[in-house]
């Protein structure tokens, strides 16, 4: 039979055919192509039609940036630098830098700005990563104190006192709570109100006396710009995290009373723009203060915008809270933990890794809503931009400011979210 | 409905606090720095410079209140006030004066309990159209599209002008003045109607000046004013005698210039009693008598301050109009020092 088989087959292959590259269509950046951008006649259209919209946006703003003058006095020098030419002036970055960063902070005092950011940063770094060092916590916690003597100066004994009001506070938990839990909690909130109301200001007093340290005074209405921004943004953002777990306990808590005030609170809050408590903090409040006391408006703002960051931020967390299985309460009670052990090591742990995307809405929400203290008068970026087209040299600029700021605030907003997204990846949110 | 019950919760409260704070001289020289309303930036009028020092017209008449109270026109700490939260911020006693380019009218005098202290600029409302229209005149503005910025009183009056004038006009809603030059130019409207001021500031800063033309018809009045809190009668005097003695002092020819030579004592009684050379004008205000040297060493008498900040050799370039002195056919009068 074998014979009939090699009469009939003309040719027997006996080597392997050496290895060939895929058909041009079916590799690199063609197969990339027709699989991704015209892979079927709607696609293709589609991807001629998104082609036609880059292009155009590039004619119509390539050029206008490309021609960019980065160095000019007033727009009259830029437009006769351009001669006729389409073009961005950028040069009233260069030139109103610094406005648009601190404001009307004093420039030869720059460096404490620039150097309390920096420490942001040192101090953010262990609650961010937790493979740093344990101990650099404790300079975070002295980092506000110390941020708020870098930026307003005075005294130095002024910061310090209001720490030493934690540290009463601290002490008189010790102490009590060898006798009673629940009074240890009390004293814990009594003995720094105390401390702040009758004795950190003759502490002051005495030490300024003594021994006179601190920085030269900055008054806050010599903030401005980015710095205001921040001072705005990072403190509500570190206040409004803690306030808005304790309002959300507060919801869900059994005692009447506490959980009514959580709940008018929120509810209040979150029923209310925030453009109206701006505008209460800057008009009313001062109506209802005695004359002559000068609550400062900075600190007015701050106050208003934690609390209304607090309302919303208590909702995310109560949505992570709502989220636990009823066992994880149970198991915890089962152990034996008291509430605050049971909320520190069981419930908070899994509820704020569940609400971690919602948190940082809020908080790149917050960061951007600083932007409205625009319509109170105090002159943040938006507000400078405007303050800045009042100067005749820069009358009649307008997308370059607006370009800058968008910027910046993209590179912040940009940093949260990454940074989010790495917290997410290392806890495992979604049980992958 | 709205907006009169907020009006008269304001004046409530303005009435409280005007009881409250009487006191505003002894506070200003207590404090050793004039809080002064002015406003966030506009063009000629207020705006911080790259020394982030303010700088323009409204800023130097706060400027020589601060020399005549305190003997320093640069102890101002200029308070940014929007449109919305001025007058609250005068009545609350955040600002110890407003110069903020706002127009006198009778509620804000009467109704919000605010005292003008004068007009240091007349301004009204006109109208800005492109020279390739071929529009000679606002009559001729049947149809068009008007870019009009909300919430204000030019608003009201244009309305009232088309009306009156049986035209019909197609308002293009707009927030801020530098929006309107980006609609403006953008072709979004035939037309841009604000201050005549505001106009020229804006025309100004236009590639192409040239190619705009600001129309002749003027549909209001704007007197644009200092303002202060209503119960206060030393301090009214002092900003209002303040202007008048720059206003004056432009009639009388008083300059920076010349100003403490002046002061030695002249011929002229009206100059003598004005710089304290002669009588006790000062003391009457609750000032020493060289008050208004200090006021006009400042920035210069009402035209030096006119021709520095807005006017014709300026980039705003603001003819003085119905701002000259009444001598040169204007409104500025200033009542005798005597």
């Amino acid at each position: 039979m074998s014979n009939i088989e090699s009469h009939t087959i003309a040719y027997v292959r006996d080597t392997m055919i050496p290895e060939q590259d895929p058909p041009i269509t079916e590799s690199g950046a063609i197969k990339w192509l027709r699989d991704n951008l015209f892979s079927g006649w709607l696609n293709t259209v589609l991807t001629l039609l998104s082609l036609l919209v880059i292009w155009w946006a590039i004619a119509a703003i390539g050029p206008w940036l490309w021609n960019t003058v980065w160095n000019a006095g007033s727009l009259r020098e830029c437009r006769e630098a351009l001669g006729g030419t389409s073009g961005a002036c950028f040069a009233v970055i260069n030139d109103r830098w610094h406005q648009l960063m601190f404001g009307f902070y004093p420039p030869r005092l720059y460096w404490r700005p620039v150097l309390a950011f920096v420490l942001l940063f040192v101090a953010l770094s262990p609650i961010l990563f937790t493979n740093l060092p344990r101990k650099l916590l404790y300079f975070s916690a002295a980092y506000p104190f110390i941020a708020y003597h870098l930026l307003w100066g005075g005294s130095i004994w002024l910061p310090i006192g209001a720490a030493l009001g934690f540290v009463a506070g601290i002490v008189a938990f010790a102490i009590v709570r060898k006798i009673n839990g629940l009074a240890a909690i009390f004293a814990a909130v009594i003995a720094p109100v105390f401390w702040w109301l009758f004795l950190a200001g003759p502490f002051d007093a005495t030490m300024s006396s003594i021994l006179p340290l601190g920085l030269e005074f900055v008054r806050s209405d010599r903030f401005g710009g980015f710095l205001i921004s921040l001072v705005i943004g990072v403190t509500g953002i570190s206040l409004s995290l803690p306030l808005g777990i304790l309002l959300a306990l507060g919801r869900q808590s059994d005692m009447v009373f506490v959980k009514s005030v959580c709940v008018i609170f929120i509810e209040f809050i979150r029923g209310v723009p925030l453009i109206t408590l701006l505008f209460t903090a800057s008009l009313l409040l001062n109506y209802f203060l005695p004359p002559g006391t000068s609550f400062d408006l900075i600190l007015r703002v701050i106050i208003m915008v934690t609390l209304f960051a607090a309302a919303y931020m208590a909702e995310v967390i109560r949505g992570g809270l709502a989220a636990l299985p009823r066992g994880q309460y149970e198991a915890a009670d089962a152990l034996g933990l008291d509430y605050w052990k049971a909320q520190r090591l069981i419930i908070m742990p899994q509820a704020l890794k569940i609400s971690i995307p919602g948190i940082v809405n809020t908080f790149i929400g917050l960061f951007k809503d600083t932007t409205l203290v625009v319509f109170i008068g105090l002159l943040d970026p938006i507000g400078l931009s405007n303050a800045i087209r009042a100067d005749t040299d820069w009358q009649g600029i307008y997308w370059e400011l607006f370009i800058f700021i968008g910027a910046l605030f993209f590179v912040f907003c940009f940093g949260i979210s990454r940074y989010s997204m790495y917290l997410e990846r290392k806890l495992k949110t979604d049980h992958r | 409905m709205k907006k009169s019950l907020f009006v008269g919760a304001l004046a409530a409260t303005s009435l409280v606090a005007g009881i409250a704070q009487a006191q505003t001289l002894q506070a200003v020289k207590d404090r050793g720095e004039l809080n002064c309303g002015v406003s966030t930036g506009l063009a000629g009028f207020s705006a911080p410079d790259a020394n982030g020092v303010w700088q323009g017209f409204d800023v130097a008449k706060c400027r020589a209140v601060a020399a005549a109270v305190l003997d320093d026109p640069m102890a101002v700490n200029f308070v940014p006030t929007t449109g919305q939260t001025r007058f609250s911020a005068l009545a609350s006693g955040e600002v110890d004066m407003l110069a903020r380019n706002s127009t006198w009218t009778f509620t804000r005098d009467i109704d919000l309990r605010l005292t003008f202290v004068g007009t240091n600029y007349y301004d009204g409302q006109g109208f800005m159209v492109n020279r390739e229209l071929g529009v000679s005149s606002a009559t001729e503005l049947d149809g068009a599209t008007v870019c009009i910025q909300t919430g204000t009183t030019t608003e009201l009056n244009l309305a009232d002008y088309f009306r009156a004038n049986g035209m019909s006009y197609e308002p293009v809603p707009i927030e801020t003045n530098a929006e309107a030059q980006q609609q403006y130019l953008a072709g979004a409207c035939d037309v841009y109607t604000t201050d005549v001021s505001g106009l020229a500031a804006t025309r100004a800063s236009f590639e192409n000046p040239g190619d705009h033309v600001i129309l002749p018809e003027v549909i209001s009045k704007e007197p644009l004013g200092p303002v202060v809190r209503d119960g206060d009668k030393e301090w009214e005097g002092i900003v209002r005698w303040t202007l008048f003695a720059l206003i004056a002092a432009e009639e009388l020819g008083i300059t920076s210039a010349n100003v403490s030579e002046l002061a030695q004592g002249t011929d002229s009684p009206e100059i003598n009693r004005l710089l304290g050379s002669e009588g006790d004008l000062g003391a009457m205000l609750g000032l020493d008598s060289e008050w208004a040297v200090r006021a006009i060493s400042a920035a210069g008498n009402y035209g030096e301050i006119f021709s520095a900040t807005i006017g014709d050799q300026t980039p705003i370039g603001l003819a003085r109009g119905l701002n000259a002195q009444w001598t040169q056919g204007g409104l500025m009068y200033a009542p005798p020092f005597r």
